[in-house]
């Protein structure tokens, strides 16, 4: 076994050591009712070629997304990652280390750490941000207990432009939380007036932009209202190359920024993992959930980062912990930092004007088939189009033609036949004019 | 120590500032062409000022990130004995396999038809699993361990209301628990009810038992243990549980003991989160992604979170919405993440499996548990473990033998960081004084365990020798000596912020 | 001088009047090292004797600072806010907590007195 140093002779001398006539004396505690007599019912041992001919295999009965024209968003989204992002992220001591528990020999990861709050800081507009989440939705739930805890109410008031599965995790984490979710109907449109459900008991008013279906919105007077009613506005963003073009959320008042980094540095890998983002004020950040990395000194008084604020986790406060969370996403995060530390202010900008130039263009000609309406009026890099028939099937038939339409509004709405036709459709700096020729040529022959 | 060079470099150890303050306003690391011209849809909700982000070409980001790592200490350079962290070798393989494009540049909303092999890949590791586990079902949505834990939790809660049994609100857990456990239970709204441990170091059944009643949903018990050591009366405990109608969570943290060895399933375990990035291989990555599928008995599998993959006539189906009745998904307790779980920690969980297969599987945990037990028998003439042996996969060290010394648990583990060893875990579990637990995993050869016990060895005997001193300065050798935690916590800087323009700065 | 008294829990209190100003002992201090983080009860708050009245943290540890006696809260001590050391430096004088107005000076007499709880402290170890 390549992965197994240890052989016969050295296992006899170590029992010899320890006094144990076998192995299987040392596995005397586990009840026998237990124990596997043999080997488990499956493969024996296989060579690196074996299971890279197994796994190859499997892997080539899926389209890959870069494999044609693709023009799926919805909350996860495709953009060039360079080359350097996967370069240094298998650096062994990145790759291989744990959580930075040692800081004097873990400053790698914690200095990256804390470069990565920053830049989540920035570019949310937020004061402080944390070493990240799992991924976006589970970061937007945790927002939404964090806000119950600030404020001790219970009330949470969701969007109905809020990505459904981002709703959905919500009232997963919430179900056995003091705090009540309330959502609307889907928003298709953008229009809906939060403010007026604003109440004393509320904690906090969930809204994403761009939302899910592209729509673009500016919270500045909902974050007011929010502020005199005593409620937290959670501002979610599941595209975050979105923030080098638009009015951050720190902008426009955020007491707490929840959203998905997936876009930066990090692949679609089918949808994980991901690196949550989450960002808040500076005087919430006793509520943070989640790691926190901290500037100080050694004892040689040098500039150094430590984990800090480790009192509100759950290895110390246990049932009273802000969270249960104990891992971070370490590496999707270092690969998030690494692509905006090479795209800088200069690139991030270039690279959203990009992304809403390609978006434009393709709505502009997608709008221009017969039967095909775009209905958003302000979008960034996404938008929903109508349909002249179901959005599910013309997607299937689309694959057909070598292109990946979008995401079918009612994949993630099952019970609302009535947007049955609605499609999302997004598009990024690698769609090229001509991936957009062969959608439109595509859609015009599948409608026909 | 501090150098006393001219540029506080040690030869090949080099200062690196941050990024921000390396960057240079116009620098870029990419080249991306102008924009097309076109008529904006942003509807005037253009960003203002500056964002702020440092501009640095690709040499400087390639030299700052390879500068940074060299001041991590990782598996990949020596052992690592982190208990309960199973810090085994990550074979290169895998990173390999989860960069197929078909695996890794897969849309997790791509249509089903050309998803196939991958949902066959999350189908076919389900199976790995259950069998591993010897339980019926499996959900694999769960990011992490603690994710895993509140995927179980949340069943067992949805499980007893929909027998309309709402007044479970207490969960049983261990003393010797990790912080999870209570912290997932409470997230789930029971409270925690903690249990003693034996004067072996198991649960007491006694306690237990007493503690029974029609208000408990359960238990949460760690198999083997965090003091390393196998719960062997864990049938009885499930029966125990199980008589009042409760369910019986294994948090599967160190399941590299068993693994191949013995099954949950036969303890009469109802759900376990399995640790892809501890048993089977996935990488720490300085700290996550991880990931955590939970294993359930028959009687909770129907409360499994969405999405989930089925197969039907050779074809794979992700089940994204509750069903309808007796369809998959009838009773799931809901979604817990926005996609369908860690793909990629699956091809490299799966590709290690695969690798390993049933034999290699069972040799991993008899190398891990004979590797710990031999560290725990070859140091016990110099250090002190507070319960005896056999261990499973990790040696449990107390501070008795320090006793008198003026060294700490933590003065020790520093100076191991100046032997060039990663400290095993310390403080922890909080039921055992001055805890250092340590796990050496099967990956390491006997050479390797035998330099590591010598230097245990040799710091042991240091230490009662009156040199605390020695150990007080410790770690010298490191990037960094002991930080100051104290005024990390009492004054919080969490970020960069620019420095104050001069004008200001002056006043 | 108003005499203190002390809790099993390592808290003291002081009646002045009505009004008891309490906070957490030496020795508590000791055992907790570096005080990083007190959060306080704010003023008006009901409070029940034995129930959790603040926190304090150290940079490895949160402990619940509990009300040794029933009342209502007057007013928290900003310095401690401010600048948790304090609690380190002084704890049984210009570190104290908070102020509470008592509901029954009786429940304070029931406290040990100084002799008492030196002896209790020694038996904990």
């Amino acid at each position: 076994m390549r992965y197994l140093p240890l052989g016969p002779d050295d296992r006899r001398a170590m029992l010899g050591v320890i006094g144990a006539k076998s192995v299987d004396d040392l596995f005397k505690d586990i009840p026998q009712k237990a124990r596997v007599s043999g080997l488990l019912d499956l493969p024996m041992h296989a060579g690196e070629l074996e299971v890279e001919r197994t796994l190859g295999a499997m892997a080539a009965k899926n389209r890959a997304a870069g494999a044609g024209p693709s023009f799926l968003g919805a909350g996860s989204y495709r953009h060039h990652i360079p080359s350097a992002v996967d370069h240094l992220i298998q650096r062994s001591e990145f790759l291989t280390s744990y959580t930075p528990y040692q800081p004097e020999v873990a400053q790698g990861t914690l200095q990256f750490l804390f470069e990565f709050q920053t830049n989540v800081a920035m570019l949310s507009g937020m004061e402080v941000a944390n070493a990240s989440m799992y991924e976006g939705g589970s970061s937007c739930a945790e927002a939404v207990l964090m806000a119950g805890r600030v404020t001790g109410r219970p009330r949470a008031i969701l969007s109905g432009a809020l990505h459904p599965h981002y709703r959905d995790t919500v009232r997963t984490f919430t179900q056995f939380s003091p705090v009540e979710v309330e959502y609307g109907d889907p928003v298709v449109d953008g229009k809906e007036d939060l403010a007026a459900q604003l109440g004393p008991d509320v904690a906090c008013v969930v809204v994403q932009t761009p939302d899910f279906f592209g729509n673009l919105h500016d919270y500045t007077q909902l974050g007011q209202a929010c502020r005199a009613a005593g409620a937290l506005l959670v501002v979610v963003v599941t595209e975050v190359v979105s923030l080098g073009a638009l009015k951050s959320p720190g902008q426009m008042g955020a007491d707490i920024f929840a959203g998905e980094g997936q876009s930066l540095g990090v692949g679609l890998n089918f949808g994980g993992p991901y690196v949550g983002l989450f960002a808040t004020r500076r005087q919430y950040i006793r509520q943070m959930p989640g790691r926190l990395c901290g500037e100080t000194v050694d004892a040689d008084g040098r500039r150094s980062y430590v984990l800090t604020l480790s009192t509100r986790e759950q290895h110390i406060r246990r049932e009273k912990a802000t969270s249960n969370i104990c891992t971070n996403s370490g590496l999707c995060a270092l690969a998030f930092g690494i692509h905006v530390s090479l795209l800088g202010e200069e690139g991030m900008r270039r690279l959203a004007k990009l992304n809403h130039a390609a978006a434009v263009q393709l709505a502009e000609q997608l709008g221009q088939v017969k039967g095909v309406k775009v209905l958003n009026k302000t979008f960034f890099n996404e938008f929903t189009v109508e349909l002249p028939g179901h959005a599910d099937e013309i997607v299937e038939k689309m694959v057909g033609q070598g292109v990946l339409a979008g995401v079918p509004v009612q994949r993630l709405y099952r019970d609302r036949p009535e947007l049955a036709n609605l499609l999302l459709v997004a598009a990024s700096e690698t769609n090229t004019d001509a991936d957009r020729a062969a959608y439109v040529a595509g859609l015009k022959k599948v409608l026909a | 120590m501090k150098p006393d060079t001219v540029s506080g470099n040690r030869a090949l150890d080099l200062e690196e500032p941050l990024l921000f303050e390396l960057g240079r306003p116009g620098r870029t690391g990419v080249d991306l062409p102008d924009a097309p011209k076109v008529a904006s849809r942003l509807g005037g909700l253009d960003r203002e000022g500056s964002i702020g982000l440092a501009g640095v070409s690709e040499p400087e980001v390639v030299r700052h990130f390879v500068r940074l790592s060299r001041n991590n200490y990782s598996i990949d350079a020596n052992l690592y004995p982190l208990g309960s962290c199973t810090m085994k070798h990550n074979p290169r393989l895998n990173e390999k396999m989860a960069r197929l494009p078909g695996f890794g540049d897969v849309h997790p909303l791509q249509p089903e038809s050309t998803v196939q092999g991958a949902l066959e890949l999350i189908h076919a590791l389900g199976h790995w699993l259950k069998t591993i586990t010897g339980m019926p079902a499996v959900a694999m949505p769960p990011a992490a361990g603690a994710h895993g834990e509140l995927c179980g939790m949340m069943a067992i809660r949805a499980a007893h209301e929909a027998k309309g049994d709402t007044n479970r609100h207490r969960v049983l857990i261990p003393e010797s628990a990790h912080g999870t456990n209570p912290a997932t239970a409470a997230q789930c709204g029971f409270t925690v009810d903690p249990i003693p441990g034996n004067e072996r170091g198991r649960i007491d059944l006694a306690a237990v038992k007493a503690k029974l009643g029609p208000d408990v949903a359960g238990i949460m018990l760690t198999n083997p243990n965090t003091l390393g050591l196998f719960e062997n009366e864990v049938i009885e405990v499930a029966q125990a549980i199980h008589s009042v109608g409760g369910y019986f969570y294994a948090d599967g943290a160190n399941f590299n003991a068993i693994v191949g060895k013995a099954r949950p399933g036969d303890m009469g375990v109802d759900a376990i989160h399995i640790n892809l990035h501890k048993t089977f291989s996935t990488p720490h990555g300085g700290g996550g992604p991880g990931s955590g599928p939970v294993c359930f008995s028959a009687a909770l599998a129907p409360y499994a979170p969405l999405p989930m993959v089925i197969e039907q006539k050779g074809r794979f189906h992700l089940i994204e919405h509750r069903g309808g009745k007796n369809e998959p998904g009838e009773k799931s307790f809901g979604r817990m993440r926005t996609f369908n779980g860690q793909m990629g920690m699956f091809v490299r969980a799966l590709s290690y499996m695969m690798s390993h297969g049933a034999d290699g599987l069972r040799q991993v945990a008899e190398d891990a548990v004979l590797s710990a037990n031999y560290i725990m028998a070859s140091c016990a003439a110099d250090m002190t473990s507070p319960y005896p042996g056999p261990c499973m996969h990790e040696a449990l060290f107390d501070d008795r033998f320090l006793e008198g010394t003026g060294v700490t648990t933590l003065d020790f583990a520093k100076a191991m960081i100046d032997e060039g060893y990663h400290p095993m875990t310390v403080y922890f579990p909080l039921v055992v004084h001055g805890a250092m637990l340590t796990e050496p995993t099967e990956t390491e050869s006997k050479e390797s365990v035998d330099r590591f016990i010598h230097v245990l060895r040799t710091l042991a005997k240091k230490a009662k020798s009156g040199d605390a001193a020695f150990f007080k300065n410790a770690p010298r050798y490191s990037p960094r000596r002991r930080v100051d935690e104290t005024t990390a916590a009492r004054n919080p800087v969490l970020r960069w912020t620019p420095p104050a323009p001069k004008a200001q700065a002056a006043e | 001088m108003a005499e203190r008294r002390y809790t099993k829990d390592h808290e003291w209190i002081e009646l002045n009047g009505a009004i008891g100003t309490v906070g957490i002992t030496n020795h508590a201090q000791e055992q907790l090292g570096d005080i990083v983080f007190v959060e306080l009860p704010a003023g008006g708050k009901k409070l029940t004797k034995g129930g959790e009245a603040a926190v304090v943290e150290s940079v490895k540890a949160a402990s619940e600072v509990f009300a040794p006696v029933s009342g209502e809260v007057v007013e928290s001590n900003p310095e401690v806010s401010k600048n948790p050391a304090l609690v380190n430096q002084a704890a049984e004088a210009g570190g104290w907590f908070f102020k509470i107005k008592v509901a029954n000076p009786k429940e304070v007499s029931e406290l040990m007195d100084a002799a008492t709880y030196k002896k209790f402290v020694e038996t904990q170890h």
